[in-house]
């Protein structure tokens, strides 16, 4: 580790190449610190979205009609706005009217960007489980449906494995979105990655550099969901399905 | 399926919202109404100036995804490879960051000559915006090259086309139909995005509204004023998805 810090440093002296973040600690504390709420809010998203984007497929194909068309009016809301004011408008308009505990916040700006962000990838999340769930041939739920599983069964073991494997694709090119989307939180101030890169080019005059560095640590990240996408796309596959 | 139901439920939150901060209202101050209405001619020069940033970069996104897909397409590898990494590249990539890094690394004036050309916020903005597009529209491309059978190449071969005829004569014409629900599609996401513009300094509605706020300093201002504006983006990105909608039912390859 000393001798990259130290390889960084005479790297900077000499070309004058400035990488703060390889052999300054607070530098390297804070990028590390920024990288780690990026993934922790896709984390949370993600998984939060996944389960309501199910739910709120399941919701579109339900038998009341209300409840039908308030999903669809919520997917569409939600895919025909900036995600930006929609994080504005849970931030600043509806933030300060969260009540305080101990005087503060019951949701700071990180707790709100997962809100915001959850619900915007719930809404592309039920819209590609819904094509996923029309792929599900007729004949497969007519049949559990004649073996007696009931509306919830269905959906649960014969049309949630297939559908969910129809929307591979689909659900990492929503994942890949979902990382990207995380950082439009700088605008709201959550020390992500976007935010703490632009602490530390503000401070030690470092744009190209670090503008690099970010460009880098998104392309590795997108890289690496891409081939764990693949990978479990290959390990769930169901044969005959496909090619 | 899209639903007027979200404008509708949007509307219902903005006149709920209009309504809660009338009841509410301070004497003596002027309403929420009054307000917005003083407000509305500003918000709507913010707006159009998005609209502006999104037509630029769509134009400019287009021209360069169109040469971008064809190097996709090219029969030399190394084009085909060259491009595939910059195409994967700009989709990969933040547009937040792209944004950054074009705003920040660009100088704001050129020197050509004697002369200087200013080079201003928004102009950066929309070529940082028209960088995902182009490698969008490069796969949107390659996308419906590959959709064309196989059986068309070897048709048109036999009837002694060159490459480049059977490209422009009988492959992209068909191309265009298949590519336009998708373009569409990206032009909503595009005009969605020039919001970002803001957050780079570039004063457009997203920047106007907060400065709005700023200025009049009332809380009861807030839910009305921004829903008020993502009602604006909802009336103007709803219909294009609509369209596209329609356009990729009637278009299905059954």
């Amino acid at each position: 580790m000393d001798d990259v810090a130290a390889w960084f440093l005479a790297l900077y002296k000499t070309t004058g190449i400035k990488l703060t973040i390889f052999y300054d600690g607070y530098d390297r504390a804070r990028f590390f610190q920024g990288f780690v709420t990026t993934v922790k809010l896709s984390a949370y998203c993600l998984v939060l979205s996944l389960v309501l984007g199910a739910l709120a497929a399941w919701l579109t194909g339900s038998h009341v009609a209300v409840v039908r068309r308030a999903v669809t009016g919520f997917v569409a809301l939600f895919r025909n706005t900036p995600p930006l004011v929609q994080l504005y408008f849970f931030y600043f308009a509806l933030g300060p009217l969260v009540p305080k505990v101990d005087g503060a916040p019951l949701l700071g700006s990180f707790g709100w960007a997962v809100v915001s962000l959850t619900l915007l990838e719930t809404a592309f999340a039920a819209e590609i489980y819904r094509a996923g769930i029309e792929a599900v041939p007729k004949a497969m739920v007519e049949a559990a449906a004649s073996l007696g599983y009931s509306r919830w069964q269905i959906y649960r073991l014969i049309m949630l494995p297939l559908a969910l494997r129809a929307t591979m694709p689909a659900m990492t090119n929503n994942l890949v979105n979902l990382v990207k989307t995380t950082t439009l939180a700088y605008a709201i101030a959550v020390p992500e990655l976007v935010y703490m890169s632009a602490q530390i080019w503000s401070e030690q005059v470092n744009v190209p550099e670090m503008m690099v560095v970010l460009l880098i640590c998104y392309v590795a990240i997108v890289g690496l969901i891409n081939q764990g996408m693949q990978w479990l796309e290959h390990r769930l596959r169901v044969p005959g399905f496909g090619q | 399926m899209l639903t007027s139901r979200a404008g509708v439920a949007l509307l219902a939150a903005f006149v709920a919202s209009i309504v809660v901060a009338q009841v509410q209202a301070i004497p003596g101050q002027p309403s929420v109404v009054e307000l917005l209405v003083k407000w509305t001619p500003l918000l709507a020069k913010g707006f159009l100036f998005n609209l502006l940033i999104s037509f630029f970069a769509m134009l400019v996104g287009t021209l360069a995804g169109v040469l971008l897909g064809s190097a996709r397409i090219s029969p030399r590898p190394p084009v085909r490879g060259m491009s595939w990494i910059v195409v994967q590249f700009f989709r990969n990539a933040p547009w937040l960051v792209l944004l950054f890094f074009v705003m920040f690394l660009l100088p704001f004036e050129f020197h050509v000559g004697g002369t200087t050309i200013p080079f201003p916020d928004w102009i950066k903005a929309t070529l940082g915006l028209a960088l995902p597009i182009m490698a969008n529209v490069a796969e949107i491309l390659r996308g419906a090259v590959q959709s064309i059978p196989t059986a068309q190449w070897d048709a048109a071969r036999s009837l002694a086309f060159s490459r480049r005829q059977t490209l422009w004569k009988i492959i992209l014409p068909q191309c265009v139909k298949r590519m336009l629900p998708p373009w569409m599609n990206w032009y909503a996401i595009l005009t969605m995005a020039t919001t970002l513009a803001s957050i780079v300094g570039v004063s457009e509605v997203m920047t106007l509204t907060l400065r709005i706020t700023n200025a009049e300093g009332r809380t009861d201002l807030l839910i009305p004023i921004y829903s008020y504006v993502l009602l604006w983006f909802f009336v103007y990105c709803w219909p294009i998805s609509l369209m596209t909608r329609r356009l990729e039912a009637r278009y299905e390859v059954r």
